[in-house]
């Protein structure tokens, strides 16, 4: 028995000498875990302090007091990232109010995924009870890219309503009673007016049940739109083919360029290098291996969502090419970076685990970035998957026009260059001895 | 004789392969110390050392995947590295520097385009590939299917698709049957019949002396002696005949009383000495004076010297260590 012990702890001994020895294997099994509940913490609050604001435009068409108070109460909501003008720059005068039509567009554009527009004669009639109510509702527009927001905007307008328009709330209150009591003799009138004007004409910050977006419950009515997939089938597929895609072309682009140390391991690297064959023509043909390959890959996979999930893709195929050649290129540079600094073939699959897992969970690939805080959804950009998304779902769900994909494709293809370049540098320790 | 010091021969044409004064240090290490041969066209020059004698730096100097620190390497009068000197040279590394997911065929047309050549060319270089290497019936076999023989049959071939006039074939039967082996020195054989010039490395004298009309040997990144196999005898040996005397693992001081003999006491070779002597009876005044001194001896050789005994006689050292 002791006997049996012994072998076993040489066999555990041995064990954690190797693993000590293994750096591939010691990320995989400590730093990637670590990393991991690091980052995901960090999306989901931990430390970025709670619940992501929603980002919202409001135009007040209306202009009246009332609407001013609401409007007002909105800004100062601290759950919402309520806006009435584009932000000024330094040096240039205070930009107009936002119109309905450019929040529109904004909203289209992707800029924000919400607006909300107080239509005149609002302040006449801004609340009341049950459905049929005679009031003027509020316009929501929203993009169902995001379907938090347009749920978050609603319910949040509701507490606002109640708690910066007590005054016409009460008012309301009084016609019912009215309604239902029969009259108020005058001396009644009065006093109960006397009191709605000492109640107080905002209040923010305070807490309440969130109600739903539904046009006719709640106090304020509503009118919400999705002015963005109203009249869309499922195109939402695009964003996940486009998530779950980048994320799987990241790890294609890393095995394609780990071929390269499988060549330089069994000496045919080597023997290539001392044929006719420059290390950037070597290089530049890798990457063009691995970019046609990812490119198949994404092809597959949207044929496959155009098939089996109605994606419309061929109505969309400019857009698509554009995309799936610049993130192509992006992520097969990528891959011949990640060969190139690693020093072996077990080194580069545990840190390319590392690095794309971590950039697909910031990125979007994993969730998406606009329900994670602004923090994060800005560190997210440093990822290919974060501009590869948004070019997608600007192509496949904003029907936007390709030349409106520049900022992405250059990105894009700007940082493969560089990678590649970068690339190209560290592949210099193969080139002679 | 193909082998000479630069002192011995300036030829005016350009010679396959010319090495001039190469010095390569990896760090603290000098791999390759001064070495300079010239190579003859058509000769077969045997590159013999141990491991670690530098064997392998100096071929892969001539590859050009090497950049020497001084001195100079000229492949047909083109500096080694250059492309008029890669399309003269034909590199056969020690690994197996093959595709593996790969056919043979796919193989040798992946090497054969890494070379420049395309269309019919191309065609007719992977035709004789698979000819000269028999492996014509399985030219459509992945590489991870074949033997391990087929497999440096193949290895070599790759090297050759372009048919070089200069071939490095460095220790091509690491690791091959003694049946592969006769069909690689069958190889080796057929390409000096059509004229190729080679520079072949082993640390297996019997290689060496089949294949090689020349050998230089190497040690510690110095060639200490070339020439031909009788012109090494000769010099090292002279008439004499080589004696090698075996002692009981119980014996010291073997190696100051075999070097008191004018004999040397092979390193890590387990209590084996080695004499050079002049007849045949000699060898009863050695076993007389190791019965006098108390040594015990086991087994005594005699034989005539081959390389393996001249590569001692230099280094005191086995080839194979």
């Amino acid at each position: 028995m002791i006997g049996m012990m012994r072998m076993m702890a040489a066999i555990v001994l041995n064990g954690f000498r190797a693993l000590r020895r293994d750096r591939g294997a010691l990320i995989l099994s400590f730093i990637l875990p670590v990393a991991f509940f690091s980052i995901f913490a960090a999306i989901f609050g931990g430390m970025s302090g709670g619940t992501p604001r929603v980002r919202v435009l409001v135009v007040d068409e209306d202009g009246s007091a009332i609407s001013g108070r609401l409007v007002n109460a909105l800004l100062q909501e601290p759950s919402l990232a309520a806006s009435t003008r584009p932000d000024a720059k330094k040096g240039e005068p205070v930009p107009p109010f936002f119109t309905a039509v450019g929040a529109e567009t904004a909203v289209k554009q992707g800029d924000t995924p919400a607006a909300l527009i107080i239509p005149k004669g609002f302040g006449a009639h801004p609340v009341a009870l049950g459905p049929g109510a005679d009031r003027t509702p509020i316009r929501l527009l929203h993009d169902s890219s995001d379907p938090v927001a347009a749920q978050m905007v609603a319910g949040i307008l509701q507490k606002v309503a109640m708690t910066s328009l007590p005054d016409a709330m009460a008012k309301v209150g009084m016609q019912y009673f009215e309604r239902a009591s029969g009259g108020l003799t005058p001396e009644q009138r009065k006093s109960i007016e006397s009191a709605i004007s000492r109640v107080p004409r905002s209040s923010t910050g305070q807490s309440g049940p969130p109600a739903g977006p539904q046009r006719d419950t709640g106090f304020v009515a509503l009118d919400v739109r999705d002015v963005v997939g109203e009249k869309k089938q499922n195109s939402m597929i695009a964003f996940y083919a486009a998530g779950i895609g980048v994320m799987f072309l990241l790890f294609t682009a890393s095995a394609a360029g780990g071929t390269l140390l499988d060549e330089a391991e069994s000496g045919a690297l080597d023997r290539i290098l001392s044929a006719r064959v420059s290390m950037t023509t070597l290089l530049a043909g890798k990457m063009a291996y691995s970019a046609l390959l990812a490119s198949a890959q994404l092809t597959l996979m949207f044929l496959w969502g155009a098939a089996v999930f109605h994606l419309d893709l061929f109505s969309h195929l400019p857009g698509f090419i554009v995309m799936t050649a610049a993130t192509s290129f992006a992520v097969a540079s990528f891959g011949m970076l990640l060969a190139s600094v690693s020093h072996t073939r077990a080194q580069q699959a545990a840190v390319s685990t590392l690095i794309i897992l971590t950039m697909s969970a910031l990125g979007g690939s994993m969730f998406p970035r606009f329900l994670m805080p602004e923090a994060m959804q800005k560190v997210g950009l440093l990822t290919f998957n974060a501009w590869a998304i948004d070019g997608y779902t600007k192509v496949f769900w904003r029907d936007e026009p390709v030349l409106h994909l520049a900022p992405q494709v250059a990105v894009l293809i700007g940082a493969g260059m560089v990678l590649f370049l970068i690339a190209r540098r560290f592949a210099r320790r193969w080139e002679y001895a | 004789m193909y082998v000479y010091h630069r002192c011995m021969a300036s030829p005016m044409h350009a010679i396959p392969l010319r090495i001039d004064s190469v010095v390569k240090r990896f760090g603290d290490l000098t791999a390759v110390s001064g070495v300079s041969l010239d190579v003859r066209e058509r000769a077969c020059l045997g590159l013999l050392g141990p491991n670690g004698a530098g064997k392998s730096t100096l071929i892969r100097s001539i590859a050009g995947r090497v950049r020497p620190d001084s001195g100079g390497i000229r492949v047909f009068g083109e500096p080694a590295g250059s492309a008029a000197a890669r399309a003269e040279l034909g590199w056969v590394p020690q690994e197996l520097a093959l595709y593996p997911l790969l056919t043979g065929r796919e193989n040798l047309e992946a090497f054969g385009r890494y070379q420049g050549l395309r269309g019919k060319a191309l065609r007719d270089g992977i035709a004789w590939c698979l000819e000269w290497a028999a492996l014509a019936d399985r030219a459509g076999a992945t590489v991870k299917t074949l033997s391990g023989g087929m497999r440096r049959r193949l290895n070599m071939a790759a090297g050759l698709v372009h048919r070089p006039r200069l071939v490095l074939l460095d220790e091509p039967t690491v690791g091959v049957d003694p049946q592969s082996r006769n069909r690689i020195f069958e190889m080796v054989e057929e390409l000096r019949g059509q004229g190729t010039t080679v520079i072949y490395t082993t640390h297996y004298m019997e290689e060496a002396e089949r294949l090689c009309d020349t050998i230089a040997i190497m040690d510690h990144g110095c060639v200490i002696a070339q020439g031909t196999k009788e012109e090494l005898v000769e010099r090292s040996f002279g008439r004499r005949s080589d004696v090698l005397m075996r002692f009981a693992s119980s014996v010291e001081n073997a190696a100051a009383w075999a070097a008191a003999r004018g004999g040397t006491l092979q390193e890590g070779g387990e209590g084996v000495a080695h004499f050079a002597v002049a007849q045949p009876t000699d060898i009863a005044a050695l076993l007389d004076a190791a019965g006098r001194d108390g040594l015990e001896v086991i087994d005594v050789v005699l034989r005539r010297p081959n390389l393996e005994s001249v590569f001692l006689q230099l280094t005191g050292r086995d080839l194979r260590q």
